[in-house]
């Protein structure tokens, strides 16, 4: 059985990853991710433009407001506007990237993103910032864990939840170059930046990072961090070894993938900053009760809201830590081996 | 400024009766569906269709076109008869209207019918989609004008008026927005379910250029939406008053017919009036 000793065999090698073992690792927020592909997708296409609703530092417009000012439109505190207006500028060959809280944005304006992005099909991008309880002392207010849910259902939408600043940054490269209405989530805080410039990224294909047979553990956003510490201690605890996926883009999602994650491991854990109702999690149990039914774990907030408190603490309050995961990792393994008997 | 000359106002004036009557042959035949606005609006549509913007009914998806969105998209059977009176499709698809697999779908949808502009029907919404196109526009150094339609009832919506400001502080002279000024909406008058009025005085205070005309005469309509395209720096509105129903004289004025369509012998009735008035229009000189 392989130990899980050196990270950068196998799968991670595949993918190019940074040591996540490391102490050290580098922190950086996954919005500076948005911020840095932003300027590069507006120098690639001028046709790129930002549209801002008053948030310019926290959603990191500042730098593409430097670099590209022609391209850059500023409307104040108006999210329902935000999305109408970019409709109108996507329909006359604009690309606009709409930046606000994803609590507002597409929380306050789900309905012009149902009816002006998705059905009349416009090709305005939402960049959901400051998602998730790891929004920290802000509190419930503005703490979206809901957004995966009212976006994963319109039809049309593309969502993708990178995993560190480094994918986030790829990730809005390659959704500028992609046509179709879009949702892109990301968070405030620092987080494990494990994937490197060589790490590929394509939407809508999962990762592979992590080897394993026993258990899958299929997680996005930054919490894959989490899943990868979890999936080496597990290892080494209890000799269970965990296949771990980084299940970026939940619509269109990798369905082979998570099929062939279930055939391999046999039970799978999904890990995910969001309410377990309806999120990426969800949208795996409704693929595989169809495909390859295996006992799924479920990690995420259990149908509550979230409160102010530290970022690390709240992911461990409500149930998202390493400890959480391992436990999970742990009873979907007994309950495969149960129904084996 | 051009005038309308009386030939023109003619000519106008009978495209609006022939939109007229394909709204009432098009309602029949779908069974539901609104009846006051689409009628009311019938005479802006023509001066829009037949006088005012540069389209082509041959080349749809020309880029310099004029933008016209119907912000308002349950009153879809008069852009729908515009349309169809103007080239863009046979006048005899109108009788699919709300039908399983038409390209007229009760409240507009672009993808299906991309000369529609925007899809439509949740209220409020077409100005900000208007501000999009006219600041692209301007981005681009291209001069088509944006008009925006919008019903009386929709300007009790927040995002409407976050348009609005939007408009004036980008200086949105190529936006044109006309409101079908008829006092009615679903429940009741738009006065006693939440007032709107003094609405000009509103978009003045906003930074807006402000029109009023009658709504119902094709000429003091052109007029307005002429000295309207002069203005330049500003966004403008024009308040069209218009009296719900116009031209079906049972419907006039009556809120209760802001959702429904006439049944087959009231259609009729509608029809003999609104050839009636044809044929008026025909011997006036």
């Amino acid at each position: 059985m392989h130990s899980g000793t050196n990270v950068l065999d196998g799968a991670a090698a595949a993918m190019h990853l940074a040591d996540y073992r490391a102490a050290d690792i580098k922190q950086v927020p996954t919005r500076n991710g948005f911020g840095e592909g932003l300027i590069e997708a507006g120098n690639r296409n001028r046709d790129v433009i930002g549209i801002c609703a008053d948030l310019s530092e926290s959603t990191r417009f500042e730098g593409f407001k430097k670099a590209h000012p022609s391209q850059y439109v500023e409307i104040g505190v108006a999210e329902q506007l935000l999305v109408a207006m970019a409709g109108g500028l996507a329909s006359v060959g604009k690309i606009p990237w709409i930046a606000s809280y994803a609590m507002f944005n597409p929380g306050r304006s789900w309905e012009q993103v149902r009816t002006i992005m998705a059905l009349n099909e416009t090709n305005v991008k939402i960049a959901g910032a400051h998602a998730g309880v790891s929004v920290g002392p802000d509190g419930a207010t503005h703490q979206a864990i809901e957004d995966i849910a009212i976006m994963r259902v319109i039809p049309h939408m593309t969502v993708v939840v990178p995993c560190d600043s480094e994918q986030t940054k790829k990730a809005t490269i390659a959704l500028s170059e992609r046509w179709g209405p879009t949702y892109l989530r990301f968070g405030r805080e620092k987080s494990a930046v494990f994937t490197t410039g060589k790490t590929p990224f394509e939407v809508g294909v999962a990762q592979t990072l992590r080897k394993g047979g026993d258990v899958a553990i299929v997680a996005c956003g930054i919490l894959v961090y989490n899943a990868l510490i979890a999936a080496d201690q597990l290892a080494r605890e209890d000799g269970i070894e965990c296949r771990v996926v980084n299940n970026h883009t939940i619509k269109p999602m990798d369905q082979p993938a998570i099929v062939d994650a279930a055939r391999a491991c046999g039970a799978v854990v999904t890990v995910e900053e969001h309410q377990k109702h309806a999120g990426m999690g969800s949208r795996v149990a409704e693929i595989l009760a169809q495909t390859f039914p295996v006992p799924i774990e479920f990690i995420g907030v259990e149908d509550r809201f979230g409160q102010s408190g530290d970022p690390v603490e709240l992911i461990e309050y409500y149930g998202m830590g390493v400890g959480a995961i391992k436990d999970a990792a742990r009873r979907a393994h007994k309950r495969k081996n149960a129904s084996k008997d | 400024m051009q005038t309308l000359t009386p030939a023109r106002r003619k000519e106008l004036e009978l495209k609006a009766n022939d939109v007229r009557q394909g709204i009432i042959r098009s309602l029949v035949a779908a069974g539901s569906g609104h009846s006051a606005g689409p009628l009311d609006m019938s005479d802006v549509f023509a001066a829009l269709y037949g006088y005012l913007m540069r389209h082509d009914p041959e080349r749809p998806e020309w880029p310099d076109r004029d933008r016209l969105l119907l912000s308002c998209g349950h009153i879809a059977p008069v852009r729908y008869s515009a349309m169809a009176n103007f080239g863009y499709f046979p006048v005899e698809e109108l009788l699919t209207l709300r039908k399983f697999g038409s390209r007229l779908q009760g409240h507009p949808e672009r993808v299906s019918l991309p000369s529609v502009e925007t899809t439509s029907g949740p209220l409020g919404e077409g100005l900000a989609q208007g501000v999009g196109m006219a600041l692209g526009a301007k981005m681009d150094d291209k001069d088509f004008r944006v008009w925006v339609v919008t019903s009386d009832a929709e300007h009790q919506c927040g995002l409407h008026w976050e348009a609005v400001m939007t408009a004036a502080k980008f200086k949105l002279d190529n936006l044109t927005c006309i409101i079908d000024r008829n006092f009615i909406q679903i429940d009741g008058s738009t006065e006693d379910i939440m007032p709107l009025e003094p609405l000009g005085e509103k978009y003045r205070a906003f930074n807006w250029e402000v029109f009023e005309c009658d709504g119902n005469d094709v000429a003091d309509f052109v007029a307005a939406a002429q000295r309207a395209q002069e203005v330049t720096g500003k966004p403008q509105v024009i308040v069209a008053n218009t009296v719900p129903g116009k031209g079906v004289s049972y419907m006039e004025g009556d809120y209760t017919w802001h959702g429904k369509p006439p049944n087959a012998q009231q259609a009729e009735e509608a029809l003999r009036e609104l050839s009636a008035q044809r044929e008026r229009i025909l011997a006036d000189a």
